[in-house]
């Protein structure tokens, strides 16, 4: 490989196929926008004690990132602001860019699932929502809203849901994934019965500050394990919504997982399968194999994307989990993400292309 | 019955401890005074428990007595029936577990000489791994040193989640004496509890444990392989005890990715995590965790990429599968004499030895 | 191939790049210390411009928890992923012998050799009394 011969797999260029992005990261330049939405109790409340998170600082991450903002270092708005903060500069560096269709939002920098103040969650979560509306939504029509839930309170999660569900702007509802608990637990389950009422996907973003550790053997020590274990606590979190019956009692609940990448997916529902042939009397509600859930009520995002140095791989892999589940994602403007043009380096048809940039995400998200 | 896989090293078996009433006449005065006068018995691991199906097949769980109890057992269920040559004891005990460092050391002692005594004296096809108190890596290191002149002990025993990290400089005395000693050092899916075994807490279900464990695996490798453990101790192996391999290949993608961006943080990984891991990381073959369709193993194999990988084992008594069909089906039989004897033979040293 | 003034030695000073397009093709120079190197300006992994990237040293390790900074200002991260890439040849750190970026022979040549050609000077107007920079593509 060299830059010469740096292989296309664009989708755009040959086919006019517009792409939809299942995670573009709009940033608020700094959480004192929250007080456009919040009510005065929140707004001192905010000021005095701000966002209080799992985790042992106030506004950085216990294991620093390998860039600012975790960011493209060539994302930064020539105008100011966080990467990802400036509308016309997404347009112009992403949206315009690579001719996205839709846009799906994903806000992170300020969040209500994982405050430890239950009031303070749902108003966080609610101003989140009034902001990508009016900041985002409202002024470009590609750009799609996430639902953004108190969701340790299910009760309080549904009446957002509630709120918004039916708006044109809004497709999706999402969580934190590394959650309070495995997020099959039925204390969620009012979430999804309302996700499944209104059609709505659960998105589910890696993120979250639980206060356990990434993946089972115990706190690791560097970024370098943190952004690699990422797709083991996704695994572990699918188990859980699997082997609790989730998709057996809610069959019509569409499960998003985004920014896990996706070579983890198959082996999961070959172990799951292979230890409920010996453990199947412990999960008698489920009536069937753990991998049909698998393959009947997940998708996945492809960022960040898998790289086997066999192409040939790549394509044995999406076979092995359908080319039906995966919806395309760069991540926008985060250091991993995906350039559409070049991040599959494998041969895809026109078929498997017009799945995968845009038809699989348009089906889940009815767009 | 005419032997399955002649001339095969198992690599793991479970003989069952019926706890540490078992251990006293192992136990010097203090410590059989204290196990007696605190009642303290069994010591099974929430993961094993006795009468999960998973724990023992039903035709390997004995009319009277524990399932895995006794040398005749391993003789009639394991050993003769695929006509191994060698199996490998690996002992599921929770000593190791305890809080109590010296009681953990105390007992893990016991249990060592228990295995040496009541099995490995009685069949000369067994070989053993040592259980170590790894919470305190002086007294584990203690251990090895103490057993590693009986050469029927090949490989050292550590639970699969534990206080810390594996990788963590704490434990590399561990590392130390067992690669001194030519030992592999082998994880099994045991846990301290220490820390919650997802990102998300304590899961509801023993099978959710026992899926997840492909990732506290992988969550060990991951930490081995980025504090430079393998850079570090060069003839160091690991061997992964029922883990499957289902995930190896997405784990190796990811590490070449990760590090490709990432490695000014970890500059002792000096190459690529997928070769170091293909160096060192050896797994048994039940569970195997592979596609549904037997034609799909050689795929998944190539995209692991090594032939040396695989070491057999009927993972016995625990239920994996039925009568001798240990070998997953779509092995290509290239591999076969490589899976059965020549990987074990390359990676346990000591196995060389006394062949039969 | 063909010659192209791309700057004034002066305006590209030590420690700086600077992209600039011939024939098409997006390049990026680099004053290393007053020597040139040019590469073409495009991550071989998914595309990057480089320009964009950090400039560092190279950070090796003898040993867990020790660690060398070598080569100083030689390296260039891509802004996206971070793959290293040695400013001299194109070479990856990672994957030197299979993974690289194409360089391009960068030279210096006085402005009053140039005014006689056969030099490509687009944007550059030449001076008798400067440097330049000139490369081959
Ligand atoms: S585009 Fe340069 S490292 Fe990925």
């Amino acid at each position: 490989m060299s830059a010469t011969t740096l292989p296309r797999t664009e989708a755009a260029a040959e086919t006019r196929l517009r792409i939809v992005d299942c995670d573009v990261h709009p940033a608020m330049r700094s959480a004192a926008e929250l007080d456009r939405w919040l009510p005065p109790r929140w707004q001192q409340h905010r000021r005095d004690y701000g966002l209080r998170l799992r985790q042992p600082f106030t506004s950085t991450y216990p294991y620093p990132k390998s860039a600012p903002a975790l960011s493209r270092r060539d994302a930064w708005p020539p105008g100011g602001g966080p990467p990802g903060s400036d509308l016309d500069f997404m347009r112009q560096q992403h949206l315009d860019f690579h001719d996205i269709e839709y846009g799906m939002l994903q806000p992170l920098s300020v969040r209500g699932m994982d405050e430890r103040v239950p009031g303070f969650a749902e108003a966080v979560s609610c101003a989140v929502n009034e902001w990508q509306h009016d900041d985002w939504t409202a002024k470009d029509k590609r750009l799609k809203g996430t639902i953004a839930v108190p969701g340790e309170d299910a009760q309080a999660a549904v009446k957002e849901i509630e709120r918004w569900a039916g708006h044109p702007d809004f497709v999706q509802i999402s969580m934190v994934t590394r959650a309070l608990e495995p997020l099959g637990r039925s204390r969620y389950w009012p979430i999804y019965e309302a996700a499944a009422h209104f059609g709505l996907p659960i998105g589910l973003h890696t993120l979250g500050t639980s206060g356990h550790s990434v993946a089972g053997g115990g706190w690791p020590s560097y970024y370098y394990e943190e952004h690699q274990a990422v797709a083991m606590s996704l695994a572990a979190m699918t188990a859980s919504f699997i082997l609790e019956g989730v998709p057996e009692r809610f069959p019509d609940l569409k499960l998003v997982i985004i920014e896990g990448g996706f070579g983890w997916v198959p082996s999961l529902g070959w172990r799951m399968d292979s230890h409920w042939t010996a453990l199947r009397s412990e999960v008698p509600h489920l009536r069937r194999k753990p991998s049909e859930y698998l393959q009947a009520n997940f998708w996945f995002t492809t960022q960040p994307v898998e790289e086997p140095e066999n192409p040939e791989h790549l394509r044995k892999l999406i076979d092995w989990i359908g080319w039906d589940r995966l919806l395309f994602a760069t991540d926008y403007p985060h250091w991993d993400s995906d350039d559409p043009r070049y991040a599959f380096k494998c041969q895809m048809s026109e078929a498997e292309k017009r799945a995968i940039f845009a038809g699989n995400a348009k089906a889940v998200y009815r767009l | 019955m005419s032997a399955e896989t002649p001339g095969a090293i198992d690599c793991d078996l479970h003989p069952a401890l019926p706890g540490c009433m078992a251990l006293l006449p192992y136990l010097d005065g203090h410590w059989r005074e204290e196990i007696v006068s605190r009642g303290l018995d069994d010591l099974d691991l929430a993961l094993w428990p006795r009468n999960a199906p998973l724990t023992a097949r039903q035709d390997w769980r004995p009319a009277q007595g524990l399932a895995g109890g006794s040398v005749d057992l391993v003789r009639a269920q394991a050993l003769d029936p695929f006509g191994s040559s060698i199996g490998i004891l690996n002992t599921l005990f929770g000593a190791p577990a305890l809080h109590n460092v010296d009681m953990a050391a105390a007992l893990c002692r016991a249990t060592n000489d228990w295995v040496a005594r009541e099995w490995l004296d009685r069949d000369a096809r067994l070989r053993a791994g040592i259980l170590v108190p790894m919470e305190s890596p002086e007294l584990a290191v203690q251990e090895i040193e103490r057993r590693a002149a009986d050469r029927r002990f090949v490989q050292v025993l550590l639970l699969g989640a534990a206080e810390t990290l594996l990788g963590r400089r704490v434990n590399w005395p561990i590392y130390e004496a067992a690669e001194k000693h030519g030992l592999p050092v082998a994880l099994q899916v045991t846990s301290a509890t220490r820390v919650a075994p997802t990102a998300n807490g304590w899961p509801t279900y023993l099978i959710e444990d026992h899926v997840n464990f492909a990732q506290t695996f992988q969550s060990q490798l991951l930490s081995m392989i980025s504090e430079g453990v393998f850079s570090r101790y060069p003839g160091l192996k690991l061997v992964l005890l029922n883990a499957g391999i289902g995930w190896v290949p997405s784990f190796l993608w990811r590490g070449t990715k990760e590090w490709r961006a990432l490695r000014r943080e970890v500059p002792w990984v000096d190459r690529d995590p997928a070769a170091i891991f293909r160096d060192h990381v050896r797994i048994s073959i039940q569970p195997i965790d592979a596609p549904p369709d037997p034609a799909d193993l050689a795929a998944l194999l190539e995209m692991v990429g090594s032939d040396e990988m695989l070491l057999f084992a009927t993972d016995w008594p625990h239920w994996r599968f039925e009568g001798t069909d240990a070998l997953p089906p779509g092995l290509p039989e290239r591999l076969r004499p490589r899976v059965l004897r020549e990987n074990a033979l390359a990676t346990y040293p000591r196995l060389k030895e006394s062949l039969p | 191939m063909s010659k192209h003034v791309v700057a004034a030695v002066s305006d590209l000073p030590a420690g700086s790049r600077r992209q600039v397009t011939i024939k098409g093709r997006p390049i990026v120079v680099f004053n290393l210390s007053g020597e040139f190197f040019a590469l073409v300006n495009r991550c071989p992994h998914q595309g990057a411009g480089l320009c964009e990237g950090e400039i560092t040293g190279l950070v090796t390790s003898d040993r867990p928890g020790e660690f060398h900074v070598s080569r100083e200002g030689e390296i260039i991260r891509c802004p996206w992923h971070g793959w290293e890439f040695d400013i001299r040849t194109g070479q990856s750190w990672c994957d030197p012998s299979r993974i690289r970026i194409r360089p391009y022979p960068v030279e210096v040549a006085p402005g009053a050799r140039l005014v006689q050609g056969p030099y490509v000077a687009e944007t550059v107007p030449v001076r008798i009394e400067e440097d330049y920079v000139v490369l081959e593509v």
